[in-house]
């Protein structure tokens, strides 16, 4: 069949070829399509959809073992425990707000610093100098017949301390 | 029965076979034989059988591209010996590269030569862009072959810095922390994307695995297409663009020679300067290795990679969405629409366009070589938009405000220089990406010789 012919049955008339053409490509768009998202599954961070049912909790300690305005290392769970001056309890993520560096805790200077590019965070994880953009992020803390616990299967980001988010016995 | 089958009863076993792979003599002896064997063979036919006789000169080409082809035959050599000794996992891999140091014989030897072409090939590339450009070879039939040439780049900074990780030393773990940092602040798809990268919060097993994936395989192939198309190309645009002085008309006719032996061999012998240079650095230094990585502990300071320097350098003086996305997507789409402008005067082959352009390219570089750093020093100690502007959001503070001052720069010369009438646009662009390069070269030095502890300013040797 030429072009010709196409033109002589009018201008809703699809050739056989016409029709199967693009609905080939189309397939061929599918069928990448179904490789991408085959591939997004495999490069989906697997750690949370596993232990999302049997969430993380670390037994951090009994409450009188932590002093009030101190703060405790948890390398394991990946955070730091603060009790504030007036008791109440904050469990802070180590990693830097800016670019995930690791901050120490200077206990005579009473701040996180972060040794990347010099971040600094209150015993609250607010932000004392920038480049940080936002408070360290949380992890839900648990106080369960005075033991401490912390849920570490997610952090909570937040753009600023408030009262809320302190836990007490 | 044909005559050919009746010779080859006649030869003997060894020559019928000979005869099966290759139809005509090993050795050319005259332009017809040297003719075939470019088309007939599979590597070589990716070349242009002539190549104009002028773009043979070594000082036109310095051989940048053909140097980069060297340095990734030696980088999959040196990485395909390294894949029988190395362990993807984060108990093992930092042992296996230890092992592979100690106890084989020429380990530290291919290491240090798949360390040294992997950072010479970005600076030998860059260079070839530099050249392309300066030479006007992004005109005419080759345009295409620009935006190849830098989606190359691109994969090549990719495969070094996924190449980077597998270590897992300090340095390693703690930079590609702050790189995929630096992809987190993306806005929306930043955090989503930088976890896919990861495969976790933080970076740990899944992020080896993946990178270690993308290093050995995706990469790699992705890099041997693209270079063969980028190869091809040249061929079909006659070989590179054809050097001539300013003023000069374009030569429709010029003399050419055949690839075999006239450029092959010069390109040959600089493969050779090349891997000994390679040689004789990788046995004096070796690549480093710091020690294991501890994710609990950040050194100070941590830095990107030094080809990422240069975003690491921006981050410090803007607001992460104009660091991370705003000024690199500007970059890389001016970068992609260089070829596509419409020039006012077709400049392909001169350098730097004319004898105008090459004088004002050398003030550009001065300028901005002398400004940039002016400037760097100016934000670090006396500029703070987020105090003089108190309430603004940082968006504005520490985003737009000192980055609209920062393009005024550029924006200026290019505005004066097309003010003055004899001034043709291109001319006035070049100096503008020369600004702009020379710039992103100094923040690139800045980020990876002159940030001391806790990122401050300090001098090199006093690091």
């Amino acid at each position: 069949m030429t072009r010709e012919d196409d033109k002589h049955r009018g201008d809703d008339h699809v050739s056989r070829r016409g029709f199967f053409a693009p609905m080939i490509a189309a397939l061929g768009v599918v069928a990448l399509l179904e490789y991408i998202v085959v591939a997004a599954d495999f490069l989906r961070p697997r750690r949370g959809r596993i232990r999302a049912a049997a969430r993380d909790i670390v037994r951090a300690g009994p409450v009188d073992q932590f002093r009030p305005n101190s703060v405790t290392a948890f390398p394991e769970g990946r955070f730091y425990l603060a009790r504030l001056a007036d008791g109440g309890f904050l469990a802070l993520a180590r990693q830097c707000t800016h670019l995930g560096c690791t901050v120490p805790w200077d206990a005579p200077q009473k701040r996180f610093v972060c040794p990347c590019h010099s971040s600094a965070f209150d015993i609250r994880g607010e932000v004392l100098s920038p480049p940080a953009p936002r408070p360290l992020d949380l992890y839900e803390v648990r106080i369960e017949n005075d033991i401490v616990k912390v849920d570490v299967s997610r952090s909570v980001r937040r753009h600023a301390f408030d009262a809320s988010q302190v836990v007490r016995s | 029965m044909s005559s050919g089958e009746r010779g080859d009863q006649r030869t003997s076993l060894a020559a019928r076979i000979r005869r099966s792979l290759v139809r005509g003599p090993l050795l050319p002896r005259d332009d017809r034989q040297r003719k075939r064997i470019i088309i007939e063979t599979l590597i070589l036919h990716f070349r242009p059988v002539w190549v104009p006789a002028k773009t043979i000169r070594y000082t036109h080409t310095f051989g940048l591209g053909g140097m980069s082809l060297v340095l990734f035959l030696l980088l999959a050599a040196t990485g395909i010996l390294m894949l029988f000794v190395y362990e993807p996992s984060p108990d093992a891999a930092y042992g296996s590269i230890v092992a592979l140091e100690e106890e084989i014989r020429f380990g530290p030897l291919v290491r240090g030569i798949h360390y040294w072409s992997a950072n010479l090939l970005v600076i030998i590339m860059v260079l070839h862009m530099l050249r392309v450009y300066l030479t006007g070879g992004y005109l005419g039939p080759r345009q295409f072959n620009w935006v190849i040439g830098l989606t190359l780049l691109l994969f090549v900074l990719l495969s070094n810095l996924t190449g980077y990780l597998l270590p897992w030393d300090q340095l390693s773990y703690w930079a590609t922390t702050i790189v995929l940092g630096m992809i987190g602040y993306l806005p929306l798809a930043g955090e989503p994307l930088a976890g896919a990268i990861r495969g976790g919060e933080q970076v740990g097993a899944a992020t080896l695995v993946r990178f270690y994936a993308f290093h050995t395989t995706v990469g790699p192939l992705i890099l041997i297409s693209l270079m063969a198309w980028h190869f091809w190309r040249v061929r079909q645009a006659r070989g590179v663009v054809i050097p001539r002085a300013p003023g000069e008309a374009h030569d429709e006719r010029p003399d050419r020679v055949l690839m075999v032996p006239n450029l092959l061999l010069r390109e040959f012998c600089l493969a050779l300067v090349l891997i000994a240079t390679v040689m004789v650095m990788s046995l004096f230094f070796t690549a480093p290795l710091g020690e294991a990585a501890n994710p609990g502990m950040s050194p100070n300071p941590a830095r990107a990679p030094w080809y990422f320097a240069g975003f690491q350098e921006l981050l410090m003086h803007f607001h992460p969405v104009f660091a991370v996305l705003v000024i690199p997507a500007l970059a890389v789409i001016g970068l992609l629409f260089i070829p596509y402008v419409r020039y006012e005067r077709d400049t392909s082959g001169i350098f730097m366009m004319s004898v105008q352009g090459r004088r004002l390219g050398l003030i550009a570089v001065l300028g901005a070589g002398i400004i940039t750093p002016f400037l760097i020093v100016a934000d670090e100690y006396w500029i703070d938009f987020s105090a003089w502007l108190p309430g603004a959001s940082p968006m504005l503070s520490e985003g737009l405000v000192p980055a609209a001052l920062a393009a005024i720069l550029p924006a200026a010369v290019y505005i004066t220089l097309r003010r003055a009438r004899r001034v043709a646009n291109n001319e006035a662009i070049q100096a503008m990406v020369i600004v702009l390069m020379t710039a992103f070269a100094v923040l690139t030095a800045a980020g990876a010789f002159f940030r001391g502890p806790g990122m401050a300013l300090a001098w090199p040797w006093s690091l």
